[in-house]
């Protein structure tokens, strides 16, 4: 049948008052869930489950699929103003998103986060709505090689778009790497780096991680200056909408962030993050003003915003065409699924079109939603920083606290939040940039067991990550970003030196 | 004031059968929400209120390392507390052993075996791997050149994979197993014909045999299962049965009367029709075994367990 068609009864459901108040209830859960660091959208759906029993199938997925969306969009709201990113897929908002904010530029830095999560969530649905089959046919081309081919790119590709200096950039991202280590090693059940110490089997959680680095050690470093700190944070400068640039300088970022994110949460190995990541190292690329970077680039918000939300459309490709969750959440969300008796796959569209469909349409509600329900609150937002300092850090501290104790009730992570707060502080006193970090842990051990089982089942032959011509492509793009500014250095010798002296800082 | 105490006595009489027959429980899913173990919890939370054999059902979630973290925290917790149960299972058995967990099933007493899932092996449709024959025949000719794609190493995956391999006259230590982290990413793989056959749960796999993209061509269940179309592995040749199990404990320290009570209230919850609905929605089997056949099915399971992970090499 025509897809249009489809979409259209579709929407015919979503709109019904009912399932209109399951959005609202959904989007307004998942913003509040998302603003919290720590508890994602993943624990509300799961704790919602059974009190959705009562309800009827798609009123219940289309409140899920609200809580998914409500979550990427409030993640960021958080980073942007405290420097405490709730998820993980805003890591890469905090840092442009909070210098903007610092220098009075928080009201446009929200907008174009919203408004770049809103394009990004229509584009992507849409995308959905007409691309899924043809989308996951790409996403299933990818095996262990490839995805370990697209780590190599990422890491390439990030760790050059982190600070100046190469040395403590890299620096950073191996403390990151090492971190990534610890727990059990999924291929071999062994535990490494745990020092016998049960809490750390799992390894180390992404969001402490990230909190702890951002928001404890700011703070700290915050306390540590005293009244030497330099200037007062500057609530609101000039306006509190975008301006005539800053839309100029938002909407390719909202567009490229989407193309980068969609197909990247649709990959079963790929995740969110890696799609903020990649985006952010794009806008710092094609940014006609680099300088601005890690000092408050709009793009630099504009981009990965829009690329989280689109993965969150993303990854409900594979879900409801294959029945194969790419996220925690869409794990929760196929429990849910079978809860009905519904089994998600390649007869869910042709068993039942009406749900699939309406799910979809209300993913356009769920969005159109979020952005009348985020906007008008900017104001409020903003506000936030004029709360004297002392007091905004003592609360932000407070909130982080409470976020990883809501998560993870145990003395232990709350240790780990503190022991990595200091570490977070001892890194910005040596001015180490703090994100390389946090990407190491997430891209490290994502690249260590791509590559285990790329030479598992080639029965160690290497020449296999260069025989598929998905990752031989990406390698050499990973060879190109690697090699080429070296090369470009090389050309002048006033470069070198100025090079040289940048590296060793 | 005869009429009030009246109301007052009439209303303490019907509010006084309540009070003694519900215990409240608090269940612990020593799992993150989402997976087999909370469903589990929350579908006994559930099934114990709908049908009033409780009052009031508590679930909480202690995830990490195979339940093993969640374990030692409820020993310690649950002492002699007849309100705390615990949910578990096949994979804990194998976790207490892969991570040399200093708390173990010893420190907690076993109430009762709930449901059960059968594991199947599974090919992509246009693979060259036709029977469970064929499959021997290959990993008899070159072990490594068969990849098999599952759960975390040393689970129930990694374990019916090792024991088939053993059963099939193949050396476990050879088996070339593939560990994938949760959330589908092992079909991924089988689908997008990376790996040469899956292992897993059936409900891992079920949309995509029934679209034609994958063929069953194992079930580890002793006798063929009416939903599953393939045969089982003793049909094929290979006299083997593997049930990945899920069960619940109580504390440590109960009076016999104390276990006598709890087993009651979980009898009475697994013969109710919520249950049974459940297990139907879920495609759960119902394995219930409670008292000492548990406690000796379990003595043997953990001795057959210890051997299999020692011969594919994950425990000394």
């Amino acid at each position: 049948m025509d897809t249009f068609l489809l979409l259209w009864q579709g929407l015919a459901v979503a709109l019904q008052p009912i399932n209109l108040l399951y959005a609202l209830v959904g989007v307004t859960l998942g913003t509040a869930v998302g603003v919290l660091p720590g508890i994602g959208p993943a624990t509300t759906v799961a704790l919602l489950l059974p009190v959705t029993y009562k309800l009827d199938p798609a009123g219940s997925l289309i409140m899920f699929a609200g809580i998914y969306y409500g979550g990427m969009y409030g993640g960021s709201t958080t980073s942007i103003l405290l420097n405490t990113p709730g998820e993980s897929a805003s890591i890469v908002t905090a840092l442009e998103g909070n210098k903007m904010a610092k220098k009075g530029r928080g009201g446009p830095a929200l907008a174009t986060a919203a408004i770049g999560s809103f394009v990004a969530g229509l584009i992507a649905t849409l995308a959905l709505a007409f691309l899924a089959p043809w989308v996951v046919s790409v996403a299933l081309a990818f095996g262990p090689r490839e995805y370990f081919a697209l780590m190599v790119l990422a890491f390439v590709t990030v760790s050059a778009a982190f600070g100046d200096s190469a040395l403590r950039g890299l620096t950073s991202l191996f403390i990151g790497l090492t971190l990534g280590l610890v727990g059990i090693d999924l291929q071999t059940g062994q535990a490494r780096l745990s020092f016998s110490h049960p809490s750390l089997l799992d390894g180390i959680e992404v969001t402490t991680l990230a909190v702890a680095m951002f928001a404890v050690g700011e703070t700290l470093y915050v306390a540590a200056q005293g009244k030497r700190a330099p200037e007062s944070i500057e609530p609101v400068r000039g306006s509190l909408w975008m301006s005539a640039r800053d839309w100029a300088r938002s909407w390719k970022a909202w567009l490229r962030g989407t193309v980068i994110g969609f197909p990247i949460g649709a990959m079963p190995a790929g995740g969110a993050e890696l799609g903020t990541f990649f985006s952010y190292a794009v806008e710092k690329k094609l940014s006609k003003h680099p300088e601005e970077f890690g000092e408050g680039a709009i793009e630099g918000v504009a981009g990965p915003e829009a690329a989280n939300n689109a993965s969150a459309a993303g990854t409900l490709v594979p879900l409801l065409t294959l029945g194969l969750p790419t996220s925690a959440t869409a794990a929760i969300m196929l429990a849910g699924f079978q809860q009905y008796g519904l089994q998600p796959g390649p007869l869910l569209f042709t068993s039942n079109p009406q749900l699939v469909w309406g799910l979809i349409a209300s993913l356009l509600v769920a969005n159109l939603m979020l952005i009348v329900l985020n906007l008008p609150l900017i104001g409020l937002w903003v506000r936030l920083l004029t709360i004297p300092k002392p007091w905004l850090y003592g609360g932000i501290l407070m909130f982080a606290t409470l976020g990883t104790i809501g998560a993870n009730p145990s003395v232990f992570e709350l240790a780990m939040l503190l022991v990595f707060g200091l570490l977070g502080y001892g890194l910005r006193v040596f001015h180490f940039p703090i994100a390389p970090v946090v990407v190491g842990l997430i891209l490290g051990p994502m690249a260590e067991q791509q590559l285990r089982r790329a030479l598992a089942i080639s029965q160690g032959d290497v020449m296999v990550l260069f025989t598929s011509p998905i990752s031989a492509v990406l390698l050499f793009l990973a060879a190109v970003a690697l090699i080429l500014p070296l090369v470009l250095r090389a050309q002048g010798r006033g470069r070198v030196l100025a090079a040289v002296a940048a590296d060793s800082d | 004031m005869k009429h009030l105490l009246a109301t007052a006595f009439l209303a303490g009489a019907l509010a006084l059968p309540a009070g003694v027959m519900a215990a409240d429980y608090s269940i612990m899913a020593p799992a993150a929400p989402g997976g087999g173990w909370d469903q589990t919890a929350r579908a006994m939370q559930e099934a114990l209120t709908a049908e009033g054999i409780s009052g009031n059902v508590q679930v909480t979630n202690v995830p990490g390392a195979g339940g093993t973290i969640g374990l030692a925290q409820f020993a310690q917790e649950a002492k002699g507390d007849p309100s705390r149960l615990i949910v578990g299972g096949y994979v804990m058995v194998g976790a207490i052993l892969t991570n040399k967990a200093p708390v173990t099933l010893d420190a907690v007493t076993p109430i009762a075996r709930l449901t059960g899932e059968y594991e199947v092996i599974v090919v992509p449709a246009a693979s060259d791997i036709k029977t469970l024959a064929d499959l021997v025949a290959k990993l008899k000719a070159d072990p490594g050149s068969v990849s098999w794609a599952g759960g975390s190493a040393g689970g129930t995956d990694h374990i019916t994979a090792g024991l088939f391999a053993k059963t099939a006259g193949v050396d476990p230590k050879a088996v070339n197993y593939v560990a994938f982290s949760g959330g589908g990413e092992a079909l991924a793989a089988v689908l997008g014909s990376q790996v040469t056959v899956g292992i897993s749960g059936y409900g891992e796999f079920q949309s995509q045999v029934e679209a034609g993209a994958l063929r069953v061509i194992g079930v580890s269940a002793p006798e063929k299962v009416a939903i599953i179309d393939g045969p089982t592995f003793k049909e094929g040749g290979v006299d083997l049965v593997v049930q990945n199990w899920r069960g619940v404990w109580a504390g440590p320290d109960l009076s016999a009367e104390q276990v006598a009570a709890i087993t009651a209230d979980i009898e009475k919850m697994v013969n109710s029709e919520t249950w049974k609905k459940t297990l139907e929605t879920k495609g759960w089997n119902n394995t219930w075994l409670a008292g000492d056949a548990f406690k000796a099915q379990l003595a043997t399971e953990i001795e057959a367990t210890t051997a299999i992970l020692k011969d594919i090499g994950l425990v000394e």
